[in-house]
């Protein structure tokens, strides 16, 4: 009973975030200057009956919330709407696009995890300043460097562009890794462990990461935010056709239907994530009490 | 080392603020003659494909970032304390809108945040608008992580001593938040306000990298690196901004290194850098 109420609060504060910030886009994108200029409407040629049928086909001119209210109905119902810049159905786009994005973002989170604990595991179970220099070094570096200079830099020496994708994570989940690690590693209980004679592994495996484990899972939620980043970058700068370029490209046109939709679903992907984290974290808690 | 790297940052200012004479030339004067001239006594980091010298242009792209990443991080730490310091001091119904407002611009991948946010805003303006459009919306959009960390200061404050005797005084409202509660944040604001900057220096980049930030010909660090498109064999010349931007934001690591416990180990309270 209380996991259900629990999980209806968790869907619930979604729903409302998620059409919070769609709506918000929308009228964002509404109020920007220049939104709704249409070139035929500029064109004298045409008569006043020809400019209201221009008017008429852009529904997002008139009540803007009628309109918006009408639209998240419909994206509940499925109907993501038609994109003014492609001319096309919006699901049709995502479907073309979303398993490019899914690549990237899959390559950058498995990659920037595998990177991440390659530096951080060893800093925690033997801890010495070479090594902390070595991947606090790298990391600093790789932090300081653009993600879109990366892509650019690796796409003109026509390097593996997908590994920039792990470039990219990696520094930013390394930092808080390490500092989960470290700080396990330096409870008592961990200290009284190593004076006993247990193993490195022993202790990394029963005593280091069952503490880490719930802010390493809220890490992992939102891990996927940060390779959507580093995914946006990469994909403009490399002609990628995913979902982060279709991002780029609906806000350089103000294609209201495309913009609203792809916050909506990566408020939505990102919320899931974190959402998931926190109850795998919650439960992972739970069975340690 | 942080008193080093203060150091470098505060020569590296005073280079900025006087660029036209360390330079010899403006950003904006084209050598008609020397267009895409490599490195030489003359032009020590060579000339861009116009013939602008490109060390005019690095330190003046220096002084854009070095002066106005600060302003937009100072505007975004206020934005913060003013949200993070009302949800946490009220709790209650705000405290929960508040959370959720900033759940909703954490849940956003900023480089995603800003590309839509830029592209709302006009993008045929005058040079020196586009640097005060891009650091306004960096500033304007980069409250939510610091206002987070700030109104669990303001939380575990709530309750303290010294704030319940400012109340049996009779001190209330905006007085008690800025008077009472915001010189007790300081170290938190501090520490908010330096990471801030590096992370609109690289904002900055990223954006005008996908051409979204500053319009030529004002030079910044993102449009001076769409030159690593060019052939660096040709002209390394072209790598001193990345260089230079390297050391800088490494500049700013150190300097904050020590000085952001509180998000440490939240990676709620992420921030890309």
């Amino acid at each position: 009973m209380r996991a259900a109420k629990h999980l209806a609060h968790l869907l619930s504060s979604l729903a409302v975030t998620v059409v919070v910030g769609g709506f918000l886009t929308a009228a964002l994108v509404r109020l920007s200057p220049g939104f709704g200029v249409d070139e035929h409407a500029l064109d004298p040629a045409r008569d006043a009956a020809a400019l209201r049928a221009l008017q008429a086909a852009r529904p997002e001119q008139g009540n803007f919330l009628a309109y918006s209210v009408d639209r998240i109905a419909a994206m509940f119902r499925g109907d993501l709407g038609i994109s003014r810049n492609w001319n096309r159905p919006v699901a049709g786009l995502l479907r073309e696009r979303w398993p490019v994005t899914a690549q990237l973002m899959g390559v950058g989170i498995l990659g920037g995890w595998a990177l991440a604990l390659a530096f951080a595991l060893p800093s925690a179970i033997y801890p010495t300043r070479i090594w902390n220099a070595i991947a606090g070094g790298l990391s600093g570096l790789l932090l300081c460097v653009p993600s879109a200079a990366l892509a650019l830099l690796i796409f003109v020496a026509a390097g593996p562009v997908r590994a920039v994708m792990a470039l990219a994570v990696f520094p930013r989940i390394f930092q808080y890794l390490q500092n989960l690690l470290l700080h396990a590693a330096a409870q008592p209980h961990v200290m009284a462990a190593r004076a006993r004679g247990i193993g490195p592994a022993h202790i990394l495996l029963w005593h280091i990461v069952p503490v880490a484990a719930p802010q390493v899972l809220a890490l992992a939620g939102v891990s996927v935010s940060m390779a959507f980043g580093a995914a946006v970058a990469v994909e403009v700068i490399c002609d990628f056709p995913g979902i982060g370029q279709l991002a780029w490209k609906a806000a350089l046109a103000r294609d209201l239907p495309l913009l609203v939709t792809l916050t909506m679903l990566v408020t939505l992907a990102t919320q899931m994530s974190n959402a998931l984290a926190d109850m795998l974290a919650a439960k992972r808690s739970e069975v340690r009490a | 080392m942080r008193q080093l790297a203060w150091i470098f940052l505060a020569l590296l200012f005073l280079a900025a603020l006087f660029s036209n004479r360390i330079a010899g030339a403006s950003y904006a004067h084209q050598f008609r003659d020397f267009p895409g001239a490599p490195i030489s006594w003359r032009f020590p980091l060579g000339t861009d494909a116009l013939g602008r010298d490109r060390l005019a242009r690095l330190l003046a792209a220096t002084r854009i970032s070095l002066l106005l990443a600060p302003a937009a991080a100072a505007f975004s730490t206020a934005l913060a304390t003013l949200i993070g310091g009302i949800a946490g001091y009220c709790g209650g119904f705000i405290d929960r809108v508040a959370a959720r407002a900033i759940d909703l611009m954490l849940s956003l991948p900023w480089i995603f945040l800003l590309i839509a946010a830029r592209a709302l805003l006009p993008l045929n303006v005058s040079p020196a608008t586009s640097v005060l459009v891009t650091f306004a919306l960096l500033g304007a959009l980069g409250w939510a992580a610091p206002a987070r960390v700030i109104r669990a200061g303001v939380r575990d404050m709530r309750d303290s001593d010294f704030l319940l005797q400012a109340r049996a005084c009779g001190c209330r409202g905006f007085r008690l938040l800025l008077r009472q509660l915001a010189p007790n944040l300081k170290p938190v604001l501090l520490a908010q306000f330096r990471t801030s900057i590096p992370l609109f220096i690289l904002s900055e980049a990223n954006l005008g990298l996908l051409g979204l930030g500053v319009s030529d010909p004002l030079p910044s660090w993102g449009n001076l690196l769409r030159e690593l498109e060019t052939d660096l064999a040709f002209n390394p010349g072209i790598v001193a901004c990345l260089a230079l931007m390297l050391a800088v934001l490494g500049c700013f690591k150190l300097v904050t290194l020590t000085s952001s416990p509180a998000s440490a180990s939240d990676p709620k309270c992420h921030s890309p850098f």
